[in-house]
């Protein structure tokens, strides 16, 4: 061991370190770049009519994006309403019997439903709903959505339930609680923050999910509520819009993804007020 | 409901207590029925998924057989349905991304599970990754559309070759943005996973920080990080709507990265609403079902990877 020797070594060490900041600080430029663009391209777009006012013809200028806010909140309502209950009774299921084979085949199942691409989701949307009804429609569409959410709710209602003490439940049965109600009334209450943290990480990963709504809800150029009709929603939106000939109208996609990014950091930012507040403490 | 005894003594049991225990088993009863059925129900729903598309796929199985993946012709004027470029496409779109996001993850992950754990700067990087995970592909593509594919047009001016902009490579470098917080994620979880006292051994030696990284730290969760990659490709692999956006949809085989092309996503995408004949939709849906088996191949091998060393 020379005195060279160690030099070079800590040449090298001071090298390595310099080139894993660069190189990683380089990999975050991209987010500023999108974040920055979308936002300074949007920004200007956005006022109360954008957001108060439907869609108005081609040439004509103004209007706003209120039937695809309007859209996307039912297909997030109806999304939200089939997948929690299905998902927290599923998982409320496996970390109950967290070692029966019906269990490692729910797990299994989830895991698959989860690496499901989104577009095969908007095919089987497409089969199971839009073709025995005959149409477009915003029930499709929010059920497709609602497949995409459901491992997502499983897996956080399964990984909360599991981490609550057993002393809990014991405490609750040794008074004759029955078992259905030591798990509606204890155990899931004690686990409400962490399957809330999944209900909202999943809605923030399906309000911008466009592939699946591309052959059931559709997109409509059109105020409609009805759940039974096609539907537009941002996504939607921001594709036709983006990949159209019209300036108008890519500025008002820019105005669209905007509000969406917005919404899906509003709602990243509350799950971590959720899990900062309600932390389980055991 | 009454016993009597001999005597004459009645002991009464209080009706009230036995309809309570009758409720008792039927609430019991109902809720471990609904709990095992919403199970029941995913499993029924991952069948169904599985045999609908078998099932509406069967018609082109039948007609092309193999000659579907090898087919190079996708020609829905002559009822001509050949795979073969959307798979290249697909495969050279994801791998290409891979190449290029791998040396960025890896630099994450040794980044924020080696060098900062924690702190402000690592708070910063680890909440803009998550930033990044959680934009919507289609602003990606929108992105990509005004933003990046100007920019790969004059890379290819420079290049002498035809300026599309759009294209596979436009695709790619999406892709790898869009994949670089997970793959990075999964790479600092398992680096993190490396016990400390090996780490604190090498160091007792005089090892430099560099020196544990490379030859303790990357051996100890090589398995870990490839699992990483290998996960990041399988949502490389049906990652549609930025693709479709950026990729050129031409159903020719590709001729060079820069060239316009299909991904197998991109082309369900771009023509499922308007196939206009069963033979037609069913080949598309034969696309979907082979990008349905090997992404979900890809994924529970990644998985099955974390898992073990996770376990070990």
């Amino acid at each position: 061991m020379t005195e060279t020797n160690l030099k070079i070594r800590s040449i090298k060490n001071i090298i390595f370190r310099t080139i894993i900041i660069g190189v990683a600080l380089l990999a975050i430029l991209p987010l500023f770049f999108i974040i920055f663009y979308v936002i300074k391209e949007g920004l200007s777009a956005i006022n109360w009519e954008f957001i108060s006012s439907v869609a108005k013809p081609i040439g004509e200028s103004g209007g706003g994006i209120l039937s695809a806010l309007v859209g996307s909140s039912i297909l997030i309502v109806i999304a939200v309403i089939i997948a929690i209950p299905i998902g927290i009774s599923a998982g409320l299921y496996i970390s109950e019997h967290s070692d029966s084979k019906l269990s490692s085949m729910i797990r299994l199942s989830v895991e698959v439903l989860q690496g499901t691409p989104s577009i095969v989701i908007g095919i089987i949307g497409y089969f199971w709903f839009v073709k025995p009804m005959g149409h477009f429609s915003a029930l499709s569409g929010g059920i497709a959505l609602a497949l995409m959410m459901l491992p997502m709710i499983v897996k956080t209602a399964e990984e909360t339930l599991r981490m609550i003490p057993f002393s809990l439940k014991e405490a609750s049965l040794a008074l004759g609680v029955p078992y259905y109600k030591t798990i509606l009334k204890v155990i899931l209450p004690a686990g409400l923050s962490g399957i809330m943290t999944g209900v909202i990480i999943g809605i923030a990963r399906i309000a911008g999910e466009t592939a699946p709504l591309l052959f059931t809800a559709f997109g409509n150029a059109f105020f409609s509520t009805n759940i039974l009709k096609p539907i537009d929603s941002l996504p939607l939106l921001i594709f036709n819009y983006a990949t159209s000939p019209y300036t108008d109208w890519h500025k008002m996609a820019w105005g669209a993804s905007t509000v969406l990014i917005f919404f899906i950091l509003i709602l990243n930012i509350t799950t971590r007020i959720i899990v900062n507040k309600w932390k389980i403490k055991y | 409901m009454e016993l009597t005894l001999s005597n004459n003594n009645k002991i009464t049991i209080s009706s009230n207590s036995i309809k309570y225990s009758d409720n008792w088993k039927l609430g019991e009863n109902i809720f471990n029925s609904v709990l095992t059925g919403s199970g029941i129900m995913i499993i029924m729903i991952v069948i169904g998924i599985f045999l609908t598309l078998i099932l509406s796929s069967l018609p082109s199985i039948k007609q092309f057989g193999i000659n579907f993946v090898t087919g190079t012709t996708w020609d829905p004027v002559f009822e001509r349905f050949g795979a073969l470029p959307f798979i290249a496409g697909t495969l050279i779109t994801s791998f290409l991304a891979l190449l290029i996001s791998i040396p960025f993850s890896i630099a994450i992950s040794i980044l924020l599970g080696e060098y900062f754990k924690r702190g402000i700067f690592s708070g910063f990087i680890k909440s803009m990754t998550e930033l990044l995970a959680g934009v919507p592909s289609v602003i990606f593509g929108f992105w990509g559309i005004f933003f990046l594919v100007p920019i790969v047009r004059e890379f290819e001016k420079i290049l002498g070759i035809t300026a599309y902009g759009i294209g596979i490579f436009s695709s790619s470098i999406i892709l790898a943005i869009m994949i670089i917080p997970f793959s990075a994620s999964v790479g600092r979880e398992v680096i993190e996973l490396v016990p400390s006292d090996i780490k604190e051994a090498a160091y007792a030696m005089g090892a430099t920080r560099y020196e544990v990284i490379k030859k303790i730290v990357l051996p100890y969760a090589k398995s870990g990080i490839f699992a990483g990659i290998i996960l990041s490709l399988g949502r490389a692999l049906g990652e549609t709507m930025a693709v479709t956006m950026l990729i050129g949809n031409f159903n020719k085989m590709p001729t060079s990265i820069f060239a316009p092309a299909n991904t197998m996503a991109s082309v369900i995408a771009n023509e499922f609403s308007e196939s206009t004949f069963e033979l037609y939709t069913s080949s598309l849906i034969e696309i979907g079902v082979l990008l349905f088996i090997v992404s979900t191949v890809i994924n529970l091998i990644g998985k099955w990877v974390i898992k073990r060393m996770v376990v070990r």
